[in-house]
């Protein structure tokens, strides 16, 4: 190692790339994780409400895209479906991606969440002269949401981790404006370095705005935020 | 020049996949180790370790592992010395899987129920001695699900080095779509490859949780 120097004004010269970058990347975590959660809740109840023949086309796709890499479905998209006519700029496929792999998860996850709520709460909920569409919204989803919103926050952040893979398609988000700036500067090193440091702050940030966004979603006199706190042992 | 998609290349692709296994297995090993380090540092008795082991998981967990391979790529690599790709490419699946699996252990150490240290101390068994013979063995079996769970996160994740050049299946999936053209075909058959080496071991884990919840109930 002949004296190897940290050189961060190069990269800091360009912050305003990287902040163009980062930028991207809070575009597609925020629309693609929306979605890809709004996917997994809907598809997780129609899961739930449908006939045991009528689940597998769920069980299967949740099983194909959790058994594969997220970056092979990238390329598959953006690559597969402009063979098909389907044109799609880089963007438009990341964010189908981020939405399809995050709605697997998130169905899944959902899935557990509903499947542990108690027969009897059920019964419980129908001897009220509940209706049975009242029974699943108050009773099933609530309180499912509610346990398994740890699980789901841990699933956003890791989406948000992920979208850095989308730059595999030049895709210019953060991890992709690193890769200019590197090229631009040769300071390798400090670039990823800096650009780590931005993702890792991001996270953190992330967790604790889910965190609070769990205590809004369900307060603790709700019954709904009991739930939360057992399921966060 | 365009190539067709036939049956080289659908070997070519198919045999690739040994270096997705060889690479899983080195960061398993190592992130097993150093992951192993990391749950005893987290469960230590001494708050400065517990704290530094905290803030290593806090941390990698908050970092993409595309960020984790160029850093190690490129820290690597300023020593001076030329690195093979997959060099670079172990150690950061191995510091990645070292936060994970550190994580998974430590809760499976902490759900040992704490009479059991207790009992083990009261039998003047030295902390090495309750670790060795009383916590671990019982940890071992709640820790095997959500291990093997994590093996095929491992799987997966181990695609994005394909950036710096490891040809294994997503970079040779890469490689014969640039030739061909024939992207369907293509990454249909890398998808279907991942799927093969991961949905036995999701279904596993699943058989594994479901035995280990059947023995605590009954």
């Amino acid at each position: 190692m002949n004296g190897f120097q940290f050189q961060f004004a190069p990269v800091f010269a360009r912050s305003d790339v990287l902040l163009e970058g980062l930028w991207l990347t809070l575009q597609l975590s925020a629309i693609g994780i929306t979605l890809g959660a709004l996917l997994g809740i809907l598809l997780a109840m129609l899961r739930g409400l449908a006939p045991r023949a009528l689940r597998w086309p769920v069980d299967a796709y949740v099983e194909l895209v959790r058994n594969t890499p997220f970056l092979v479905q990238l390329l598959i998209i953006f690559f597969g479906l402009p063979s098909i006519g389907v044109r799609l700029t880089a963007e438009q496929a990341a964010i189908g991606a981020i939405i399809l792999n995050l709605g697997a998860y998130s169905t899944e996850i959902v899935r557990a969440g509903i499947e542990s709520v108690h027969k009897s709460q059920i019964e419980a909920g129908l001897s009220l002269a509940m209706t049975r569409w009242q029974v699943f919204r108050h009773v099933v989803i609530a309180p499912a949401l509610a346990r398994v919103w740890p699980s789901l926050s841990s699933q956003f952040v890791l989406m948000m981790l992920s979208t850095s893979v989308c730059s595999f398609i030049s895709v210019q988000e953060l991890s992709g404006t690193a890769a200019n700036v590197e090229s631009d500067t040769f300071r390798s090193f400090e670039v990823y370095i800096t650009v780590t440091a931005i993702y890792l702050a991001l996270a953190l940030l992330m967790r604790g705005l889910l965190t609070g966004l769990g205590m809004v979603l369900f307060p603790k006199g709700s019954g709904l935020g009991r739930m939360r706190t057992q399921s966060g042992r | 020049m365009i190539r067709t998609f036939s049956e080289s290349e659908f070997l070519f692709i198919v045999s690739s996949a040994r270096w997705t296994l060889l690479l899983t297995l080195l960061s398993l090993l190592l992130g097993g180790l150093l992951g192993f380090i990391v749950a005893l540092a987290r469960t230590s008795q001494l708050a400065p370790l517990r704290m530094l082991a905290a803030g290593w998981i806090g941390m990698i967990q908050g970092i993409p592992v595309l960020m984790l391979l160029f850093l190690s790529y490129y820290g690597l690599s300023m020593g001076g010395v030329d690195m093979p790709p997959i060099v670079a490419a172990s150690v950061s699946m191995a510091i990645y899987a070292s936060a994970y699996l550190g994580e998974i252990w430590r809760g499976s150490i902490q759900s040992v129920a704490w009479q059991q240290w207790e009992a083990s101390a009261a039998l003047a068994m030295s902390r090495a001695q309750q670790y060795r013979y009383v916590i671990l063995p019982q940890a071992v079996r709640i820790a095997v699900a959500p291990t093997v769970g994590f093996i095929v996160q491992l799987v997966k994740n181990t695609s994005i080095v394909s950036i710096i050049g490891v040809v294994e299946l997503a970079r040779a999936g890469n490689l014969v779509n640039n030739a061909t053209f024939a992207p369907f075909k293509v990454f249909g058959t890398v998808a279907a490859v991942y799927f093969i080496i991961c949905w036995p071991i999701s279904l596993l884990a699943r058989r594994l949780e479901g035995k280990l919840n059947a023995r605590r109930s009954g």
